[in-house]
């Protein structure tokens, strides 16, 4: 038999939040099905919302890239968004079956429990977002290696934050599950057609542009589209950087606080 | 090792709307002891190991746990505790050694301190066969043994155990003490309990708490227990009706005798100390012309001195018992 812990340790937050992040992953390792799950939604819009949006929107609209080149990185934004935003369910499974309880009751840090799994976001959606690039490159487009892996990195970046944001959702609603889904959907196509992924924004009235002017999202969707085609160093790319990191940090610091200020 | 000293604990229910969960708990366990928490549903129970594991924050009074205070330093606290809840603690979309080897990590065990430690459980508790599995999968018991696994991990000094074997079949749970009895021989562990099986209360724990509308009505041994709150029940049976009437007021009159009753032919009562009061009861009553016919001695048991002291069967308020009785 082993000797019970006698001397406690000192707290780790990064051991702890590697413990919670290595944890989340391995589920995904074991059965990658929820991996090629999560594709199929993008792939849908990219397969039948694209050519619908090719046919009715001028084509100049889309710049000198063409359509493709403006369409799929905000596909990949898209993935962020809808995959990354339902991952508060998750946790609020396990609130209510008793594995966050569990959780809460070892020595991990109470911010670990949310940092770990949003951390954990960023590389499903490395994966999704290469095999989006794979599958597009065929019909045309054509990403600047470079500019594409800053992308999928601000990609992952985005995801953090709204995957903190999912998390503290699902900890303030955790004895409502409806109301976790009933905040999701509500939010989500607002945030999704005001960013810009599926329409241009400037082909819409002057209110509707100055109210995507406030959407973080927007300026993602703007330096996706720049970096996959080849800038890196411009204002663009800047303000959306910037935009990815004050999502993530506003995810992250509300994750926190919610897990830290709610009893079980 | 676990100091408990007027808590007291209240929860918004709605708005403006409150339940005091705990009202004025005060208690102590000492280094190694077993002690098991009683109490009918709502009493407190879980609430009090909820407040000592730092999942809830006392709304008065004081707790420390390992000498360290439950409120000023949480996280002190739970790197000496293990707790094993109601709930689910393995999650369902995890593999159950997954989850073990998580729990181990989250201590900060060394990973062949953890390899060693999951491989004993896993013997114990007959997990080999669950190991690659998701938790998902297993049967109700199976995965209570995965929670019960995940609370021992850590080999903690002090372990709160909220109703751990229920669920378990008679043979899981028969092993699970002979561990936890292992645990106490080997590491001195403390432990605190609260269980639905009077017995294992009666059987293992050197002391019971009985704990009502969040206050704590009763410490003591279990033998005490029943030897000062309900003595022996006694039931007598005579020649006929009148004979047991005369009886009947023999025997109120007889010293450490209560509650005397009569139905038809039998006499009921309560002993206190049935080994010493009714020798000297059944000579008298033989004596002035009315022996008993028959006699029936029945050792109090806990759930008497719960009746006794909550006015409430703990098995009548308890849903699980209900649903037991009603199957079998």
């Amino acid at each position: 038999m082993t000797s019970p812990t006698k001397e406690p340790r000192p707290v780790k937050p990064l051991s702890d939040i590697a413990t919670i992040t290595v944890r989340e992953l391995r589920p995904i390792l074991r059965g990658p099905l929820f991996l090629v799950v999560s594709l199929i939604q993008p792939l849908v819009f990219l397969g039948l919302f694209g050519p619908l949006l090719l046919g009715s929107v001028d084509e100049a609209v889309f710049g000198p890239g063409g359509a493709l080149q403006w369409f799929v990185p905000g596909i990949m934004v898209m993935i962020s968004l809808v995959g990354t935003s339902t991952m508060g369910s998750n946790l609020l499974t396990e609130v209510q079956t008793g594995a966050h309880e569990r959780l809460l009751v070892t020595p991990l840090t109470r911010g670990s429990l949310i940092i770990g799994r949003a951390l954990k976001e960023f590389a499903p959606l490395v994966v999704q977002a290469l095999v989006i690039i794979l599958v597009a490159m065929p019909f045309g487009f054509s990403p600047d290696p470079l500019g594409s892996v800053l992308g999928v990195l601000l990609l992952g970046v985005l995801g953090i934050g709204l995957g903190a944001l999912s998390y503290a959702l699902a900890i303030a609603v955790r004895h409502q599950e409806w109301a976790f889904w009933g905040i999701q959907q509500t939010l989500l196509f607002p945030v999704l057609i005001l960013s810009g992924i599926l329409l241009p924004v400037d082909s819409g009235p002057d209110w509707l542009a100055a109210v995507a002017a406030f959407n973080p999202l927007t300026y993602v969707v703007e330096a996706e589209r720049a970096l996959f085609a080849g800038e890196v160093l411009t204002a663009r790319v800047g303000w959306g950087a910037l935009a990815a990191l004050l999502v993530a940090a506003l995810g992250l610091y509300v994750g926190v606080r919610s897990v830290r200020r709610s009893p079980v | 090792m676990i100091s408990v000293e007027e808590l007291g604990c209240r929860f918004r229910v709605r708005r403006k709307e409150f339940v005091d969960a705990l009202k004025d708990v005060s208690f102590v366990v000492g280094e190694g002891e077993l002690v098991a928490l009683l109490g009918p549903n709502g009493a407190g129970k879980s609430t009090t190991l909820r407040v000592l594991t730092g999942l809830v924050p006392p709304s008065s009074g004081r707790a420390s746990v390992a000498g360290t205070d439950v409120v000023a330093d949480p996280t002190g606290v739970r790197r000496r505790i293990g707790f094993v809840g109601q709930g689910n603690g393995a999650a369902h979309e995890q593999r159950v050694d997954d989850e073990l080897h998580a729990q181990g990590r989250a201590y900060g065990l060394p990973r062949s301190d953890v390899r060693a430690t999951v491989a004993e459980l896993v013997g114990l508790l007959d997990l080999g066969d669950l190991l690659t599995r998701p938790v998902r999968s297993l049967s109700g018991g199976q995965r209570r043994r995965v929670d019960i696994a995940l609370g021992l991990v850590p080999r903690p000094p002090v372990l709160f155990l909220d109703e751990p074997t229920t669920g378990l079949d008679p043979h899981h749970r028969a092993r699970l003490w002979e561990h936890i009895d292992g645990l106490r021989r080997t590491f001195n562990t403390t432990i605190l309990l609260t269980t639905h099986y009077l017995e294992e209360a009666d059987e293992h724990a050197e002391r019971v708490l009985v704990i009502d509308h969040g206050r704590v009505i009763a410490d003591d041994t279990s033998a005490r227990l029943k030897r000062e709150h309900v003595g022996h029940r006694v039931s007598m049976d005579f020649d006929g009706p009148e004979q047991a009437a005369l009886a009947a007021k023999a025997v109120e009159e007889a010293a450490g005798t209560r509650e005397v009753t009569v139905v038809g032919r039998t006499v009921n009562l309560r002993a206190d100390g049935g080994d010493t009061v009714v020798p000297p009861l059944l000579a008298a009553l033989e004596a002035q012309g009315t022996g008993a016919r028959r006699l029936v001695l029945a050792e109090p048991t806990l759930n008497d001195v719960f009746l006794e002291l909550t006015g409430r069967s703990l098995r009548e308020g308890d849903q699980y018992h209900r649903e037991r009785e009603a199957a079998a």
